[in-house]
């Protein structure tokens, strides 16, 4: 994939999470992330993938290879239409679940990435942004 | 609206005439073209099995445009050749042909079926009406070839992960679940129950699970190992996890998983020889004497 292009995936079983982050894995190796670096954004993604497919009802991610000149690096975006997160706040602290996991997955996924943007509407779904770049 | 439902009924019909009249001079035109055809894979099929479907699917077809609809092929009348196409493409995808040289079978019939058409003197509306269908059954052929497709890799993986995660016998007292490959909800936890069964029944005192072949931990296969280590504990054996590659451990460590409670070693032999002295065990060198 050339730089700046982008794909999209579907989020709505569990071999689409394996596949998604199988792409992402290849787009980092291509845009020469470190090993650490490129485990970090796999694992972030499958944070996110695997919210997307259970909290948001299914949903999709794109795969965005950037280069802006300076750096380059990976941007995800995940987006669904579910139920939303009422307390975005609340959603990122480590240990609150309401769907019996760690907790961790949102406030992991912020550690783990350069970058982290939340938007989401009770009601109307989830967006979430993250991006890691090379140094 | 009735004027275009007549003329539809009459394209039909006259396709299905034509297809009636001129079978035989199709079908060895067709299978000429597809012998032809750049995409033909002699080693993966031989010319009679072509030729079996190539007519199998004429007179499908032909039975189909008696319907009188051309246009709508989720309809029942069309039942029987959207069946044949499914099978088809499944077939030739366990057999390793390409989507592209699996749609050929379709995209194939259209020139010859163009030239009988215009030879019969057809209007030029029922020849357009004829290859809108065959665009349309190669479409579906190729949507079939991708389903099947997909089908069959996730029943590889499934398969992949049962055959990756036995349960061995490292020593009395000792069990090993060399974990292997992609581990999420469903798969991870059938491992881990298979895991608590054998040490069940070996009775093993310490297990060691060991995570050098899984790619990536999330909080979800973090969460089955927690569960399991916490499980294996009531059940009287203690667990040692081992195997976490160092871009994992800073991983974990960044999504705030808690493996203080738990033991872990680097590698598989370390996870052993901990084991081993955890048993009141030792292993040495014979001194030479
Ligand atoms: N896409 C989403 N749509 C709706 N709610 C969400 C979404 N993503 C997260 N949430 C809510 O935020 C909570 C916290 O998410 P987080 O990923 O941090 O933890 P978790 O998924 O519950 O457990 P873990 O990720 O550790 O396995 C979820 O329990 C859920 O209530
Ligand atoms: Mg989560």
């Amino acid at each position: 994939m050339p730089a700046n292009e982008s794909k999209e995936l579907p989020l709505r079983t569990d071999d689409d999470i394996v596949r998604m982050r199988q792409a992402v894995r290849s787009i980092a190796i291509e845009t020469g992330l470190s090993l650490v670096d490129q485990t970090k954004l796999v694992t972030a993604a499958s944070e996110l993938g695997r919210n997307t497919r259970i909290y948001g009802g299914g949903g999709s991610v794109k795969i965005e290879k950037v280069d802006n000149g300076i750096r380059r690096g990976v941007r995800l975006t995940f987006e669904d239409h579910g139920t939303g997160i009422p307390n975005v706040e609340l959603a990122l602290k480590d240990g609150y679940t309401t769907g019996g996991g760690l907790g961790l997955g949102l406030g992991g996924s912020k550690r783990l990435c350069n970058e982290f943007e939340i938007d989401s509407r009770p009601g109307e779904g989830t967006r979430v942004m993250i991006a890691r770049w090379k140094p | 609206m009735k004027a275009s439902a007549t003329t539809e009924a009459q394209e039909s019909l006259r396709l299905s005439d034509i297809l009636a009249r001129h079978e035989t001079e199709l079908l060895s035109q067709w299978i000429d073209e597809q012998m032809s055809a750049s995409t033909l894979r002699r080693d993966l099929m031989k010319e009679s099995e072509l030729r079996e479907q190539s007519e199998q699917f004429l007179s499908l077809l032909r039975q189909a445009t008696r319907s009188e609809n051309l246009k709508d092929t989720t309809r029942p009348e069309w039942e029987g050749v959207r069946e044949f196409l499914i099978d088809l493409s499944g077939s030739r995808a366990a057999q390793g042909f390409t989507p592209s040289e699996t749609a050929t079978f379709i995209f194939s019939l259209r020139a010859p079926l163009t030239e009988l058409l215009q030879r019969a003197d057809a209007p030029p509306a029922s020849v357009r009406a004829a290859t809108v269908l065959l665009d349309k059954l190669g479409l579906f052929t190729f949507e079939g070839y991708q389903k099947s497709r997909e089908a069959v890799i996730s029943r590889q993986q499934q398969e992949m992960l049962e055959l990756s995660t036995p349960v061995v016998r490292l020593f009395e007292g000792i069990v090993a679940l060399p974990l292997i490959g992609t581990l999420d909800s469903a798969r991870t936890q059938v491992v881990m129950e298979n895991l608590l069964e054998r040490i069940v029944e070996t009775g093993a005192e310490i297990a060691i699970i060991d995570i050098t072949g899984v790619p990536t931990v999330d909080t979800l296969v973090a969460q089955h190992l927690l569960k399991a280590v916490a499980a294996a504990r009531l059940m009287g054996a203690d667990c040692i996890i081992s195997g976490i590659r160092p871009q994992i451990a800073q991983t974990i460590i960044h999504l705030g998983v808690d493996l203080q409670n738990v033991t872990t070693k680097a590698n598989l032999a370390d996870a052993l020889r901990l084991a081993l002295q955890k048993l009141g065990l030792t292993v040495g060198r014979k001194s030479e004497k």
